[in-house]
């Protein structure tokens, strides 16, 4: 234990009794493989391969944000962590049992635990169903009679909620979008869970609601010491709730770090992109002499991943090992996990390899926020090459070649 | 940002219905009421504002502001299909010195896709399923040009070209199901531009979009109308969006302009109470603070019942600062405060500068 201790110290986790340091969900090399069925004999023909091999663990008391583009796996891999979907490869650990392949039985007594909160507020309440059923339902169905009754538990987790306990006999179609989500989150609750699974909690709702439930949910982690999964697209929102967050990008994690170090100095290039995607609500920054690395060109296919880094075809640091070599998810700085060759701002990984590939000089853009003046096409990297040249120089150096 | 002399025009000062236009595009009073079975839904209720070629509006609001109504009030879709009888509309819009709302639909019609178009949220419903993306460009074109098949075809490749779409040659026969969001949302961009429209209307045009897409779009966005000068509406509720984009804003409540003005205003010296909440109730990736964000309490007005006074009265934290109870009798008219900055709110100038220096610039 003295030499996790030490560890734990040196890599300025939250100081915590080596008991609870134990984390709440274990997962290691998660996969989940859809198959693709063709012709009369349904035989496969291929997989979409949503989540490819993925580990993390959620800290007790955290909140683990995840973020990606549509299509990289992230809510797949929410589905996974609260067993709605089966995975077809590696392991879940809950608090230490395995949970990779129970039944639905077997996953009963756990989903007390384990709770959901879903994207949409319209389509996951039933639109027959009164308020007060909605949300009774889970005591319902673990056979659990809370201390003073069903009725008076679902209103008191109504008034949790900020919603009125008179709503009990509405019907959905009587809320707004933020008060369905608030209902969302009292059913979620319900069962008093010690995860909640969030996925995409916030974004069909609108700014001034969006803060309401975003609120909502940081008091009531600090009242019943929650810990959260939140899977978003929203990179804002992620980093104002979360403490830790990890990266996707084609059914990989592509860097988890702690939500600081990731937003002030971003390891992999692909978070250093999405980054600065972000539009800012700050006109000045228009003229500021900022840049913004515009990708080309979209997410490529899940159902045939790039070889290697399987972000290599659009980035623009590649090199030839990245398109051989798959990188792994190893720890550069302390609570910064990163999956790259040459990440950013550090010693370089294969400094050996220095030829850039023929792709990423076309990969990405170095747009001067005041992209203005030039009418040119779209089409021609502006200053590409000017970041291409990056990792031939010291590698240290790449961060102020690019920040000129 | 450059003149902003010229923003204050193109902004709005108050002109008499009937009046000749003084702005390229100008609405005036413009009212989209519905009536329902539960009782007449104001979408927009009395709304005016300027636009000038080559300048960028962002019209932003919550769901059910009316941002989306008013778009589609200008391109004269309202008066499509069975919902057309179902419409009452007033006021007037002025495009190029025409007026649309009294226009016949066929008047209409003929400007449509040629001096004004469209860009839609959600290309997949945009975009008929049934047709190769280079035949809906190309029946836009020949809609308003006498050209035959084959130069249409070649402006369409061209224009696939132009907002970035690889391999045009190849794409202009494929389907709207084999193109991606983002090439989706490209091709609808070559399709609202394939006549070089002066007035462009972008409704929520990246918010079905990843933010690197979405940066891809928005910079073409720029890029085409520096290139062909035209003006450009953008409606989001996306402030960030906005902020990169706009010109000036216009934001939107219950069916009517509550704050509007050049962008650095709106940001830098926002002086309507919802603005404020608009701005404190959004995490910001740019900044250190991460505590409690300020939502806006309660709900957004419904159409049908908006609240008498000012339609924000019943969220707004200082609606009983104004004395006598105005807030909740009276309806704020817009007025400037400075600088081609209007603003609908019966707070005094002294309290609002007090309120904004004091209790609100400190915590964004």
């Amino acid at each position: 234990m003295s030499e996790t201790e030490t560890g734990a110290a040196a890599a300025a986790v939250k100081a915590a009794p080596a008991d609870d340091e134990k984390p709440l969900l274990k997962v290691e090399g998660l996969v989940k493989h859809f198959p693709i069925k063709k012709g009369l004999l349904q035989r496969q023909v291929g997989a979409v391969k949503a989540v490819d091999g993925i580990d993390f663990e959620v800290r007790r008391g955290e909140t683990l944000g995840v973020v990606g583009e549509s299509g990289c796996g992230k809510s797949t891999m929410g589905r996974l962590i609260t067993r709605l979907l089966e995975p077809s490869g590696g392991r879940i650990e809950f608090d230490g049992t395995d949970i990779t392949h129970l039944g639905v039985g077997g996953m009963r007594p756990l989903r007390r635990d384990v709770q959901m909160i879903f994207q949409d507020p319209y389509g996951s309440l039933n639109p027959r169903h009164t308020i007060g059923s909605i949300v009774s339902a889970p005591f319902r169905l673990q056979g659990v009679e809370p201390e003073g009754g069903v009725k008076k538990e679902v209103q008191r987790l109504l008034e949790l909620v900020g919603l009125s306990p008179e709503h009990f006999n509405r019907y959905p179609h009587e809320f707004s979008g933020g008060q369905r989500q608030r209902i969302g989150i009292a059913r979620a609750l319900a069962l008093k869970p010690r995860m909640v699974v969030a996925d995409e909690p916030v974004s069909a709702l609108d700014v001034s609601i969006q803060a309401q439930v975003v609120n909502l949910m940081d008091d009531l982690q600090d009242e019943l010491g929650l810990t959260y999964v939140i899977i978003a697209h929203d990179l804002s929102v992620v980093r104002h709730v979360s403490d830790r967050i990890a990266v996707m990008y084609l059914g990989k994690i592509v860097e988890l770090a702690d939500r600081d170090s990731l937003y002030a100095s971003p390891m992999h290039p692909y978070t250093k992109a999405l980054m600065s995607a972000v539009p800012i609500p700050d006109p000045k920054r228009r003229t500021q002499k900022s840049e913004r690395i515009l990708l080309r060109g979209d997410v490529p296919s899940p159902i045939a991943p790039p070889s290697g880094c399987r972000f290599h075809t659009r980035c623009w640091k590649a090199t030839e090992v990245c398109r051989t070599t798959e990188p792994p998810l190893a720890e550069l700085r302390p609570g910064q996990r990163v999956a790259c060759h040459h990440p950013e701002d550090f010693a370089d990984q294969q400094p050996q390899d220095t030829v850039l590939l023929s792709v990423a000089k076309e990969a990405a853009e170095l747009v001067p926020d005041e992209v203005s003046g030039k009418p040119g096409k779209p089409g021609k990297p502006a200053a590409a090459g000017k970041a291409a040249k990056a990792p031939e120089e010291t590698p240290a150096k790449s961060s102020t070649d690019e920040s000129q | 940002m450059t003149d902003l002399s010229k923003t204050g025009a193109a902004v709005g000062e108050p002109v008499r219905a009937g009046e000749p236009p003084r702005a390229f595009l100008e609405v005036r009073d413009l009212k989209v009421h519905f009536p329902t079975d539960d009782g007449l839904v104001k979408s927009v209720d009395g709304l005016s504002f300027q636009l000038e070629k080559g300048r960028t509006l962002g019209i932003v609001g919550e769901s059910g502001s009316g941002k989306s109504v008013t778009s589609l009030a200008v391109m004269g879709l309202h008066r499509l299909g069975s919902r057309g009888k179902n419409v009452q509309m007033s006021g007037e819009i002025w495009l190029d010195g025409k007026e649309l709302v009294s226009a016949s639909p066929d008047e209409v019609r003929r400007m449509r896709g040629r001096q004004m178009a469209m860009i839609f949220q959600d290309p997949l419903s945009a975009m008929h399923p049934y047709y190769t993306v280079g035949n809906q460009i190309v029946e836009a074109y020949r809609v308003h040009n006498k050209v035959d098949k084959k130069t249409a075809r070649r402006r369409a490749v061209e224009l696939l070209d132009r907002v970035g779409i690889p391999e045009p040659n190849k794409r202009v026969d494929m389907y709207p199901h084999e193109f991606s969001g983002g090439m989706r949302q490209r091709a609808m961009i070559a399709m609202a531009l394939v006549n070089n429209p002066e007035l462009l209307i972008a409704d929520e045009p990246t918010t079905a979009l990843d933010v690197t897409v979405q940066a891809q779009i928005l910079d073409l966005i720029r890029d085409l109308q520096k290139e062909f000068g035209s003006a450009v509406v953008i409606i989001t509720h996306d402030l960030g969006v906005v902020a990169e984009i706009a010109d000036d804003i216009l934001v939107m409540y219950g069916g009517r302009c509550v704050e509007r003005g050049p962008v650095d205003k709106i940001f830098y010296e926002p002086s309507h109470p919802y603005t404020w909440g608009l701005l404190g109730s959004m995490p910001r990736i740019d900044r250190a603070q991460t505590d409690r964000l300020i939502p806006v309490k309660g709900q957004p007005p419904s159409l049908i019942n908006v609240p008498t006074g000012c339609a924000f009265n019943p969220r707004c934290p200082y609606a009983d600062v104004p004395k006598g109870g105005i807030t909740r009798t009276e309806r704020p008219e817009l007025h400037e405060v400075g600088g081609g900055h209007f603003t609908a709110c019966h707070l005094s100038q002294e309290d609002r500068t007090r309120i904004w220096t004091e209790e609100i610039a400190p915590k964004l």
